[in-house]
């Protein structure tokens, strides 16, 4: 069986904030997550804006300094270590591939950037020849070198911020809604794409996204977030099948599909409720001001923070009454 | 409120050519679109960025940006053609005949004025002799409707006070507050999350059902069209490619580029771990628009017919059309 390359314990990650009178209080962004990803698989999270996926995988990545908690790479706790020598193994794809590539650089020299960074091939002639197999490798033809981000269509430039991202070889990536600024028809050339490339270098990936139909299709773990915490973990076809989150309900009967007639006859949960707020919130469960089944819990929820528990093999979830 | 009944046509557009002349040369954005709206119907218009389906919403509203030009074609609003409009004209058709909600909704609300002022503004700018209190009234009244809660104190609140999902139900309010016969939807819950997507499309339809108006809603998820709509027209570089009832276009789909989307949305109800389907290729360049099929250099099914000459309209199942030189053998 495959072994666990990226291990997170109780991560915290708060940041300040400063009201207009001087109240200071903390967006409490990612609060006591743990998680395992296991070598050459793919963890998918999902969750609205704002609840703190992102976060997550820049903290994972180092780019903030946690709060609080450990992070473990290969068993090594890289919560406090010099990143340098992790960098080149853990990678991240952003989501905006415009804004991600360097407008005045040709896309050779973005490829060839971080090949020079990490002094991989002294020679030039050897480094140049290793972007073109990078090229060849996404797709892109190698007549393109010279030209820059802005002559390329979206999928084209997201191409090349992957290209960029394996140029080092890592062994884990961070993809941060690789697909969400793209064209539908550009989508599924990229997700087959992230794993075609998974299955040649056996990657592991931190697969970020709001849609969950994508996500269970690249991911065989899925995390559920919301405001900060996960609130349901399972394989994902188990977490499809079997969501017992009403959060993780109320998002796959969101989701619309592409089927007149089963449209027509899903029963969909309307979400009711303000979001509350994520600046130092109050005790107890976090969907509290949502959840259908408040009443049924006799008020512990609005108490008692639920605890991320095994209910059956390998699903974790944080509801009182899905755990009775 | 109308009384209209569903067969009874509230617009028809027929043979629409809108082209934008750039430094680059003409940019060919809409081609040759038509379509017959009826009242109480809600039809879809899908496709990527760049296949003309905001330009061809934004002709019918006048609101076609100043390189832009109009070069063939015919709107027809109840008899009259919206193309030949006057600004004036125009003026007195936008809002009130005819609503349009942005798929921005922080942008598109003016920021430095109240949620109040702003929803008041419309209804004095067509009903001169109304009264402030009747005109406060009915402002209470459409955010009541558009599921706003605390309407009293939500009315003095500027926009960035508001939640995204919050803001365009506002538009939306705005869209609707003169009870227009056509609201314009363009990529509406685009820029929100799934629940509040959900939510946002149970609004309008529940008021579409209600007020009898017809609905142009734009987007580029098929998802949501098979939720909302009635009929759809897929579009391609500014072309029609498919257009039909929608259960006729999802089952029994005409065209390869409609199944070339369909198929390769991964699915929340199938297993398999097989890769995707995809449609091969870029989008096509607009200021180089091909002789032939536009679609014809991602198409699985090319011919040398299809690279030479544009495909001819199909015509299946009653208004279900198809623009394919596969359909012709």
């Amino acid at each position: 069986m495959s072994e666990t390359i990226v291990e997170v314990k109780d991560l915290c990650q708060f940041f300040p904030v400063r009201s207009s009178i001087g109240k200071k209080g903390y967006i409490h962004a990612v609060d006591h997550v743990s998680l395992k990803l296991m070598s050459g698989e793919t963890f998918g999270l999902v969750g609205e804006s704002g609840c703190g996926k992102s976060t997550l995988g820049r903290t994972i990545l180092r780019l903030y300094r946690p709060t609080s908690g450990k992070i473990f790479y290969n068993g090594n706790d890289i919560t406090n270590a010099n990143m340098k020598t992790y960098r080149r193994k853990m990678q991240m794809i952003f989501q905006d591939p415009s804004a991600s590539l360097n407008p005045r650089m040709t896309i050779g020299q973005i490829i060839e950037e971080p090949l020079k960074n990490y002094h991989l091939f002294s020679e030039p002639m050897k480094r140049k020849e290793r972007v073109f197999e990078l090229l060849n490798q996404v797709g892109l033809n190698k007549d393109q070198i010279d030209r820059y981000p802005h002559e390329f269509s979206g999928g084209q430039q997201q191409r090349v911020g992957i290209a960029r991202t394996l140029a080092v070889e890592p062994e884990f990536i961070v993809c941060d809604e690789p697909i969400s600024a793209l064209d539908v028809s550009i989508q599924s050339q990229i997700i087959n794409m992230l794993e075609e490339m998974q299955e040649k270098r056996n990657l592991t990936y931190l697969f970020i996204a709001h849609d969950i139909s994508v996500v269970r299709h690249i991911s065989h773990y899925i995390g559920v977030m919301f405001l900060g915490q996960i609130v349901e973990m399972a394989k994902s076809n188990e977490l499809v099948k079997n969501p017992l989150h009403p959060y993780t309900q109320i998002l796959m009967s969101s989701v619309p599909i592409p089927d007149p007639d089963l449209a027509k006859n899903k029963k969909r949960i309307i979400l009711d409720g303000e979001l509350p707020s994520p600046i130092d919130p109050s005790p107890g469960c976090r969907f509290v001001t949502r959840c259908p089944y408040v009443k049924e819990c006799n008020g512990r929820c609005k108490e008692e923070t639920p605890e991320l528990r095994e209910i059956t093999s390998g699903h974790f979830v944080a509801c009182f009454k899905c755990q009775e | 409120m109308m009384n209209k009944t569903t067969n009874e046509v509230l617009l028809q557009v027929e043979n629409l050519q809108v082209s934008f002349f750039t430094p680059k040369g003409e940019v060919k954005a809409v081609n040759d679109i038509h379509y017959t709206l009826h009242y109480n119907e809600i039809m879809g218009i899908v496709g990527e960025s760049g296949s003309g389906k905001t330009v061809e919403a934004f002709t019918l509203m006048g609101l076609l940006a100043p390189n832009g030009k109009i070069k063939e074609g015919r709107a027809l609003f109840e008899g009259r053609d919206l193309l030949k409009f006057s600004e004036k004209e125009y003026i007195n058709f936008r809002g009130k005949e005819a609503g349009i909600i942005f798929q921005n909704p922080m942008t598109s609300l003016n920021p430095v004025y109240t949620i109040g002022k702003q929803l008041k503004e419309v209804l004095f700018l067509h009903n001169k002799k109304i009264q402030k209190s009747e005109a406060e009234a009915r402002v209470l009244d459409m955010l009541r409707q558009v599921g706003i809660n605390q309407p009293e104190k939500r009315m003095k609140q500027y926009p960035h006070e508001l939640s995204g999902g919050m803001r365009q139900r506002i538009m939306i309010a705005m869209g609707i507050i003169n009870h227009p016969k056509l609201l314009i939807a363009d990529e509406p819950t685009t820029a929100l999350d799934v629940t509040i997507q959900a939510q946002i499309l149970d609004l309008i339809r529940n008021i579409q059902k209600k007020t009898g108006m017809a609905v142009i809603f734009i987007t580029h998820n098929l998802g949501v069209v098979a939720e909302i709509c009635d009929k759809v027209t897929v579009m391609y570089a500014g072309h029609i490619v498919e257009q039909g009832k929608v259960r006729d276009v999802f089952y029994y789909t005409r065209h390869p580029y409609t199944r070339g989307l369909l198929e390769s949305m991964p699915s929340l109800l199938t297993d398999t771990k097989e890769p995707l389907a995809m449609i091969q290729g870029s989008p096509v360049n607009l200021l180089e628009l091909p002789e032939g099929c536009p679609f014809a250099d991602r198409c699985k099914h090319c011919m040398e017919k299809c690279k030479r000459q544009k495909p001819p309209q199909t015509q299946f199942e009653e208004g279900h059309i198809a623009y394919c030189w596969l359909n012709h053998r």
